[in-house]
């Protein structure tokens, strides 16, 4: 029966990503190249809102670093992608780092070795910080952030300062982002429904039980720590690789907060939620451009209001907090068995 | 029969307060051994520094004849000691098979790599927890209940999932901060019926606290009784039952009690 049923999950699975993956195709003949971008950059938060809720939402531990990851996924893999004459040219104040002024490798190398320095520091930087928990973590987490961006503007050997790296290739496409995000939710996922995420989950509902389940606490919260830092790496090389220039800017705690802003619409604690926060926050920033512009309502002129679209999307997230204030999914997950009990209950019965 | 739990003068203090003086207790493998005493008579901090919640000012535990004193409280459990606490410690938010299932973790034979990429030793024990877990809420007859939330259950079912969620990290002792506490006659002795059933078909070993006499003195073989971190007394319900120091202890004044 348990069998049966995950067959047919697999298969509706399989169907779902293979549809997927045809509009996409479809799309990225047919759509502007506005349209395009916007698609490219929802996978890219995809993967950064999953690897960040397996930390913050799954294993509870509120923590603000995403930023530094991104940067460190980021830097490192246009560093190991840009030629050695790219170098050349653009560290025009100080002269790039032996060795990597004459190193170059491929696009998905680079962005795997991004993963890995970003879990490797994250692993070094989870040692002290997870000795703290609650707001001392988040605080703790928060200065990292800041210690990575500072790093990034003064470190000009490594990152060329303020003036950051420009003209990388634009390796990353529709395949590349979209094709990393749905890996990224087959791994989490897996790891969440997983003895390991039951685990994560009972650290977040209650340290104390978990240590008494014999549970090392420390080691799976850095476990969380270390897999989300590694995705969120990649997902920093990508973004990379869409935009073509990075510089310090792109890396400040506003990208963590957008992050936050995601997870917690979603709902905390649910991937799905996390997925769906992406999505509305990619799409919804941009339909939002609209009140940004100049427009005549009955007969009224309004000149455009730059900053509208922010002030907008501040309402409709306090908006959220008083009326659904475990966001849009709260902890359930979307999952087939869940759609076809809800189709039975609702639509069948009606009939 | 060999002492499974031992422990040798252990004093807790918390900055000026003594919890605990001079506590020994001998705890015999297949015993069921109860440790009662009026509220703060550091029952539950005897069980902290059991467990390795805390770590005493002064003494020694030694469990299977191995000192384990200071020990993280995860590394006591994966040494066989499983524990349930005083106020309901479960994992609310999770579901009643989920919490059980947590228990296994520490028996899981995948790797997180194998549950990333789904490989079928990942499936396989994962089954296999689930079924186990499942023969564990039919031994506390929580079956029905598998799949609600566990904070949505009543505080007796509650105990009793607590109960099954400690013996699936396996166990060969097992701690339990008052498990009758908030439940109705009929429950309670049912409690008795399963702490019994757990020591003679899973052999353990139970310690337990509890107010309720009527469950300690029902299937305790052996009591002590502790009162501001005094021992006090020890002995067979029977001996403990006429103990003019107990019953002062909780009546607080000698008086003869027919």
């Amino acid at each position: 029966m348990i069998d049966k049923k995950r067959i047919r999950n697999w298969i509706l699975t399989s169907v779902s990503i293979v549809f997927l993956f045809l509009l996409l195709a479809y799309l990225n003949k047919h759509a502007s190249s506005y349209v395009i971008q916007i698609l490219n950059v929802t996978a890219i938060y995809i993967i950064l809102t999953v690897s960040y809720n397996l930390i913050n939402g799954i294993t509870g531990q509120f923590s603000l670093e995403p930023n530094a990851f991104v940067a460190i996924g980021a830097y490192t893999a246009a560093l190991l992608t840009m030629t050695p004459q790219e170098k050349a040219m653009t560290f025009i104040i100080q002269p790039c780092i032996s060795p990597l002024n004459h190193i170059s490798i491929p696009f998905l190398p680079a962005i795997l070795t991004g993963g890995v320095v970003t879990a490797i520091l994250a692993f070094l930087m989870g040692i002290p910080v997870f000795r703290v928990r609650g707001d001392y973590l988040a605080i703790v987490t928060l200065g990292f952030g800041e210690i990575v961006r500072v790093f990034a503007t003064n470190l000009i050997p490594l990152t060329n300062g303020a003036l950051g790296l420009k003209g990388l290739r634009q390796y990353t496409n529709i395949w590349w982002t979209w094709g990393t995000a749905v890996v990224v939710v087959f791994f989490i996922v897996g790891l969440v429904n997983s003895s390991y995420g039951r685990a994560m989950k009972a650290i977040r509902e209650d340290e104390a039980a978990a240590q008494a389940m014999g549970i090392n606490v420390f080691w799976h919260k850095m476990l969380a720590f270390v897999v989300a830092a590694f995705f969120e790496g990649v997902g920093g090389g990508l973004l990379a690789h869409l935009l073509t220039t990075i510089d310090p800017r792109l890396f400040t705690f506003f990208l963590t907060f957008n992050l936050l802003i995601m997870i917690v619409a979603g709902g905390l604690g649910s991937t799905t939620g996390a997925i769906i926060g992406a999505i509305l926050f990619a799409w919804g920033s941009e339909l939002l451009r609209w009140m940004e512009e100049p427009h005549v309502i009955f007969g009224l002129h309004t000149p455009g209001i730059p900053g509208m679209r922010m002030v907008t999307f501040s309402v409709l997230l306090i908006l959220l907090m008083i009326f659904a204030r475990n966001g849009i999914m709260g902890r359930k997950e979307f999952s087939w068995d869940g759609l076809f009990s809800f189709i039975n209950r609702k639509v069948l019965r009606r009939a | 029969m060999a002492a499974i739990l031992k422990t040798e003068g252990i004093v807790m203090k918390f900055e000026g307060l003594t919890a605990i003086n001079n506590l020994n207790i001998e705890i015999q493998e297949h015993q069921i051994y109860g440790l009662i005493g009026p509220n703060g008579a550091g029952k539950t901090t005897a069980f902290n520094v059991i467990t390795g919640f805390l770590t005493p000012t002064e003494g020694k535990v030694y469990f299977r004849g191995e000192d384990i004193t200071g020990l993280k409280p995860n590394k006591i459990t994966k040494k066989g000691i499983g524990r349930t606490f005083q106020n309901i410690k479960l994992f609310p938010e999770m579901s009643v098979i989920e919490n059980v299932m947590t228990g296994f973790h520490i028996h899981r034979k995948f790797s997180f790599f194998e549950a990333m990429f789904r490989l079928p030793r990942f499936f396989k024990d994962e089954n296999k927890m689930y079924h186990e877990g499942m023969e564990l809420l039919d031994l506390v007859g929580l079956t029905e209940f598998a799949h609600d939330q566990a904070g949505s259950l009543p505080y007796g079912h509650q105990r009793k999932l607590e109960i099954a969620r400690a013996l699936a990290t396996h166990p060969t002792m097992l701690l339990l901060d008052e498990p009758a506490a908030g439940m109705n006659p009929q429950e309670s002795s049912e409690l008795m019926d399963l702490i019994r059933k757990l020591r003679d078909e899973m052999n353990l070993t139970i310690l337990l606290i509890e107010h309720d006499m009527k469950v300690v003195m029902g299937i305790c073989e052996w009591i002590k009784v502790l009162d501001h971190g005094e021992e006090i007394a020890e002995g067979t319900p029977e001996e403990i039952r006429n103990n003019p120091r107990v019953i002062e202890a909780y009546l607080g004044e000698a008086r003869k009690v027919a």
